[in-house]
């Protein structure tokens, strides 16, 4: 193994300034987080707890074992998006372990609009759920919510990957022995009703947890009967007469536990199919991320310098080092498990896609999860390189990205334009996971490029009328382009619209792909088998 | 000299004999009762027996059984250690009568010295002062109170077979007289069916001093100095020491006289001790003779360099004395500690269990522990709940007291209470290292020695939960180690979140009092929240155990004993118990609102007054309890009925054992 030599220099003035740059990007990240965390706020949270409630994080941190840790998903969800805020979209979701075994939990936040279901928290929910597919990762519902949000129905409830989606995922993920166990906490009104009933196992807190299909106003102007919520639908009806739930708790630490136990006899064994090395951590520190990447995405550096503060003791076995050398290719091993890295050191060249098309080959030979660093502004464009058919070498590399089936994960530690989005593996091919760093940006191109594109077509349009455009017409034009691009590409307008699975701290890449990697492994290893490549 | 001993006796005695006895090259036989078949005088031996189940009088007391197995294994002597039947002429007898040697005085000797009021007429023809008092067999009320006002006040009352307190009065003055007699006669028959009692000058401040003899079959004597054992609580001593504080040459060889004249005038052969009462102006009074080894014995040998055990086995094998008087002298100075399983917040009350921990000082040339306990024994309501004895020695006595206040810290004990701290207290006590020691001790220094059993420190508060967030992840690396995926960062129990910090709270039962502290983590540690302060703590525990911690850059070393639901942090010679507390956990509340109506301590149930179906309201008195003659009532903790009695009268309970069901009145419980 090589290991990689660093040539930043952390006195420098260009270090010094990047990191100030870096740190308070993550500041604002962690404060925003900070609020987020605070839920529906302190009124509503006071009255949660009053009626003996826990709030959902607190519920996590008790479910969960002692000090394990918590890989939350995009917990900047519906971040600016509706009139109201819905911190988190009102949903808590993520990985941890429970009683030695990691799952998904999916926690909903009453103290947000009742816990009801915006688009964003259907979407949340789904994502986990679809985490949970992937992985085989059993899931953990901690249900406390209104249902689907009544004036958002539209938003909600009708389409494919809507509302209903929920149950049809618990129906399937159990068929493929993906255990599903809910806890009624709260209500579980109407389509809500069908979490616990559609879950292996149930477990309903008596005086909070109530389900029925129907609450009691509706039963009232249906029926003309009178009767209270818990009459109607607590836990001493579905624990004692409907069965619809099979474990009675006493109060929310006591479901819990329940659900802790039942976790503890789901009989899983986790066997990975990888060769596992005791983990080294990197000879450089991970705090130094923050002064190696330059403030402006359009500088170049070496993202080796990124790899050597991720990879165990910066050990790095690089693949054709010497050909197509905008894409970094090679071997090594995060937190003990061996990896291969593809990652960006330029545009991408012919021969670049090639080479990635090759390593993602190996990897999915040899059954080595993938590591996708983003930084990307597209493939190199030009007559010289249409006609060398960059358009196939580029589809060779998103065939290769698209069949493997290896554990793939993506980081975006920068820009991520274009088609090079495609053949780094970008959300629509399916990594297992998605994040992105705080000073990253996403868009079909860049917003000055874009911004030159429609000026340049505005401007042929005003010389083929022999019109002139002046540069400050051209300036005006381009910046509300520039601004929508900067806008859109942000990483909190990525992850509120669930675009990734959350925006990280570039010192926690290392533990974050760990985890993420670690829970990957729950599911067995799938044959890959690759598509035409065209020659 | 004998090939094989048995030894009548269990614990550490009996594991002190082996000892000496191994190192002799004499095969050793041990006995046992079912409550110590695995017991460690038993691993020690070469050979065990067992005789009888666990009550002492179905086992170490029956002498014909252990005769009898002394015979069968080719035993030719038997040491009986102390207690049990080191004093018994009886048993002497039927030794000599069996043609095997009990290594201890003639029969004579046991006998003259086993009845207070014949001893002392004995002690009194040979010269050796003896207390003010009155010792005739006379007992008319009348002339004792003439006697009485002859001897002065303040005066003792003693019954003549007694022992142990039981038929004692202090009269302070001549009209009191006549009523404390009649209690003392009351006592005296009904604890030895014999109402005899004599009198004695009462001494104010004594200390008592007790001189070791040694006597072998060829008419050889001699004294092997002097020990205080002052310090002692209820007539049981806790802190003995050698030489005694401020002892000069000339009472020493007075005092040493007086004990051998005392051994001589009974033709006493063996070791024995004479007890003195040495008042503040020097006079000193014979008190009693104990014909067997003291438990106190290792401080002699400690300043002597001499081994007790093996003149004693050459003595008996008809060798006379290794020494001479002025063939040895005092070297150092010596202190014992008696450790020993009670709480001495609850008037000494033994505390029965298991020993979940035990972790002893280092043993040097400074430090000595006498113990015939092992981690993972129990301290039975059979036998003395003694753990263990610890005697340092030094120079002098400054440096052994400071020996023993260190050594004393290094004692940890979990599962059961002990008194290490109150022995820490009293050598640490300023009246201690002064010498103001006399038998009125720790009576007069009260309030010194018992601390009020305050609430826990900041600093025991932050050792249980350093040591809880220890052993959080010392489970979560076992668990790792165990897994096919072990260097999983999921194994991690740092409580690792995305963009923000996290902490973890526990809870506490300090006493009646739920205490909560949030542990925030930091890296390498944990900050915490400790009633409106913070802490920065980290730590690490080290092989033995101890947990090394840093408390906000203090670096300490502590213990922390968890068994169950219970933590016992072993700090600075002190120790607190805490109960770990789950707010949630639903079968807890449920019986906290029921009241408990568990056993307080291990006794005989000896009254009961109510009956299934009572109705009783809360406070009434239920159950009387008896242990170590103290008698326990348990009160309704609530109005309700009496579901049903688990003990009948005269049933023997364990610590804990539930002793009745209330139903509550539902009325009174949903208040």
């Amino acid at each position: 193994m090589t290991i990689l030599k660093s040539s930043i220099r952390t006195q420098s003035d260009e270090f010094k300034g990047n990191a100030e740059v870096m740190t308070s990007l993550v500041a604002d990240l962690r404060a925003k987080v900070a609020k987020i965390k605070q839920g529906g706020g302190e009124k509503a949270c006071t009255k949660h707890t009053e009626r003996g409630k826990l709030l959902p994080r607190e519920r996590i941190r008790q479910l969960l074992d002692v000090g394990s840790p918590f890989l939350e998903f995009s917990q900047l969800a519906a971040y600016g998006m509706y009139d109201a805020d819905i911190p988190a979209a009102g949903i808590i979701t993520g990985i941890g372990r429970v009683s030695g075994i990691e799952c998904i939990i999916v926690t909903n936040d009453a103290t947000v609009k009742g816990g009801t279901y915006f688009p964003l928290t259907v979407k949340k929910h789904l994502r986990a759920q679809e985490v949970a597919g992937e992985n085989h990762l059993p899931c953990i519902y901690l249900v406390d919510s209104g249902g689907a949000n009544l004036p958002q129905q539209d938003e909600v409830f009708p389409d494919r990957d809507h509302f209903g989606r929920i149950f049809f995922n618990q129906a399937n993920l159990s068929s493929r022995g993906i255990p599903q166990i809910a806890v009624v906490m709260g209500s579980c009104t109407a389509g809500g009703a069908y979490v616990p009933a559609m879950s292996d196992e149930s477990i309903i807190v008596k005086n909070q947890g109530t389900i029925f299909l129907a609450g009691p106003p509706l039963v009232k102007a249906a029926i003309g009967e009178v009767v209270s919520a818990e009459d109607l639908g607590g836990a001493d009806v579905h624990c004692r007469t409907s069965g619809v739930t099979d474990h009675y708790a006493a109060n929310d630490g006591h479901a819990l536990e329940l659900a802790r136990r039942a976790v503890a006899h789901l009989n899983r064994v986790k066997q990975p199919h990888l060769a596992i090395k005791p983990p080294v951590e990197p000879l450089y520190s991970p705090e130094e991320l923050y002064g190696v990447i330059p403030t402006d995405t359009r500088k170049p550096y070496d993202v080796r310098e990124v790899i050597a503060r991720i990879v165990d003791g910066s050990e790095f076995a690089e693949f054709k080092q010497l050909y197509g050398a905008t894409l970094v290719c090679g071997f090594a091993h995060i937190c003990g498990y061996p990896v291969g890295i593809v990652a960006n050191n330029g545009i991408l060249f012919s021969e670049s896609a090639v080479k990635g098309a090759h390593f993602i080959e190996l990897c999915s030979q040899r059954g080595i999860p993938l590591v996708f660093l983003q930084n990307i502004s597209g493939f190199m464009v030009g007559s010289k390189y249409e006609a060398g058919g960059i358009a196939k070498d580029g589809a060779k590399m998103v065939t290769a990205v698209s069949c493997a089936k290896v554990p793939k994960f993506t980081i975006i530690i920068g820009g991520s334009f274009g088609a090079g989005n495609y053949g780094m593996c970008g959300r629509a091919y399916s990594p297992r996971f998605l994040w992105m760093w705080p000073n990253a940006r996403i868009s079909v191109m860049g917003g000055e490029q874009a911004a030159s594109v429609l000026a340049q077509v505005k401007r042929d349009g005003y010389e083929l009328r022999g019109e002139t455009w002046s540069a400050d017409e051209e300036n005006t034009f381009k910046k509300p382009i520039r601004d929508q691009y900067e806008t859109q590409g942000h990483p909190y307008y990525a992850s509120a619209r669930l675009w990734d699975d959350g925006i990280i701290d570039p010192v926690d890449t290392r533990m974050t792909l760990g985890l993420g990697i670690s829970a990957a492994l729950n599911a067995p290893p799938e044959k890959t088998e690759f598509g035409i490549f065209r020659m | 000299m004998f090939d094989t001993i048995l030894i009548a006796n269990r614990g550490e005695i009996a594991c002190r004999v082996i000892r000496t006895a191994k190192r002799l090259g004499i095969r050793t036989v041990a006995i046992y009762s079912d409550a110590d078949s695995a017991a460690l005088h038993v691993s020690l031996a070469d050979e065990a027996h067992h005789i009888g189940p666990a009550p002492a009088r179905e086992s170490y007391l029956i002498g014909e059984r252990i005769l009898a197995t002394a015979l069968e294994c080719g035993a030719q002597a038997i040491h009986p250690g102390y207690g049990f039947l080191s004093e018994n002429a009886g048993f002497a007898e039927a030794c000599a009568a069996a043609g095997i040697v009990f290594i201890g005085p003639p029969t004579e000797a046991i006998r003259a010295m086993g009845s207070k009021s014949a001893a002392k007429e004995i002690m009194a023809g040979a010269g050796v002062p003896l207390v003010p008092g009155y010792h005739g067999q006379e007992q008319d009320a009348g002339l004792l109170q003439r006697e009485a006002d002859l001897i002065g006040y303040p005066l003792l009352i003693k019954a003549s077979a007694g022992g142990g307190g039981k038929g004692m009065r202090v009269v302070e003055r001549s009209a009191d007289f006549a009523e404390a007699l009649a209690g003392a006669r009351r006592e005296a028959m009904s604890g030895f069916g014999d109402d005899h009692v004599l009198l004695e000058r009462y001494l104010t401040r004594p200390r008592h001093i007790e001189i070791q003899v040694f006597a072998d079959s060829h008419g050889n004597v001699l004294h092997i100095f002097e020990r205080d054992c002052s310090i002692q609580r209820r007539h049981q001593k806790v802190i003995e020491e050698a030489p005694a504080f401020g002892m000069t040459r000339e009472l020493r060889s007075t005092m040493g006289g007086a004990a051998v004249a005392a051994a001589k005038a009974i033709g006493y052969v063996g070791a024995g001790t004479v007890e003195f009462l040495l008042d503040t102006d020097g006079s000193f009074y014979f008190m009693e003779m104990n014909t067997r080894l003291q438990v106190e014995h290792p401080v002699t040998e400690m300043i002597s360099g001499l081994d007790l055990v093996e003149w004693q086995l050459r003595v008996a094998a008809g060798e006379a004395l290794p020494l001479s008087q002025d063939q040895f002298a005092i070297n150092g100075h010596a202190i014992e500690a008696r450790i020993y399983a009670e709480d001495p917040a609850r008037d000494f009350l033994p505390s029965i269990g298991t020993l979940r921990y035990l972790r002893t000082p280092l043993e040097t040339t400074h430090v000595r522990i006498d113990s015939g306990v092992c981690q993972g024994d129990d301290v039975s309501i059979h036998y003395d709940p003694m753990i263990a004895k610890l005697i340092v020695w030094d120079c002098d006595r400054s440096s052994a007291v400071r020996r023993m206040k260190t050594a004393l810290t290094d004692f940890h004990v979990a599962g059961v209470t002990t008194n290490t701290g109150f022995l820490g207290s009293v050598v640490s006590h300023p009246a201690f290292a002064a010498g103001e020691i006399d038998t009125g001790f720790i009576e007069r220094n009260r309030a010194g020695l018992f601390p009020e059993t305050a609430p826990a420190s900041d600093r025991t508060l932050a050792l249980a939960a350093l040591d809880l967030m220890l052993s959080r992840t010392a489970e979560a690396a076992c668990r790792a180690e165990q897994s096919l995926d072990p260097y999983s960062p999921w194994h991690q129990s740092a409580g690792w979140r995305l963009n923000c910090d996290n902490y973890h709270r526990l809870h506490f039962i300090d006493g009646e009092s739920v205490v909560t502290v949030t542990a925030h983590y930091r890296p390498g540690g944990y900050q915490l929240d400790l009633h409106g302060r913070t802490m920065m703590v980290r730590g690490e525990r080290d092989a033995s155990g101890a947990l090394l911690a840093d408390l906000d850059g203090r670096r300490i070393t502590a213990t922390v004993v968890r068994a169950d639901a219970m933590l016992t942090v072993l700090d600075q010679g002190k120790s607190h118990q805490l109960g770990i507390h789950n707010p949630h956990a639903v079968s807890e509340l449920d019986e906290a609102a029921a009241g408990r109506l568990t056993a307080p301590m291990p006794g005989k149930v000896v009254a009961v007054m109510v009956e299934v179906g009572a109705q009783v309201e809360r406070g009434v008195p239920l159950l009387i309890m008896e242990a170590m003659k103290m008698e326990h009532t348990i009160c309704a903790p609530c109005d309700g009925v009496v579901a049903e009695l688990y003990y009948p009268v005269g049933a023997t309970v364990n610590e804990g054992a539930e002793l009745l069901a209330i139903t509550a009145d539902v009325q009174q419980a949903t208040q």
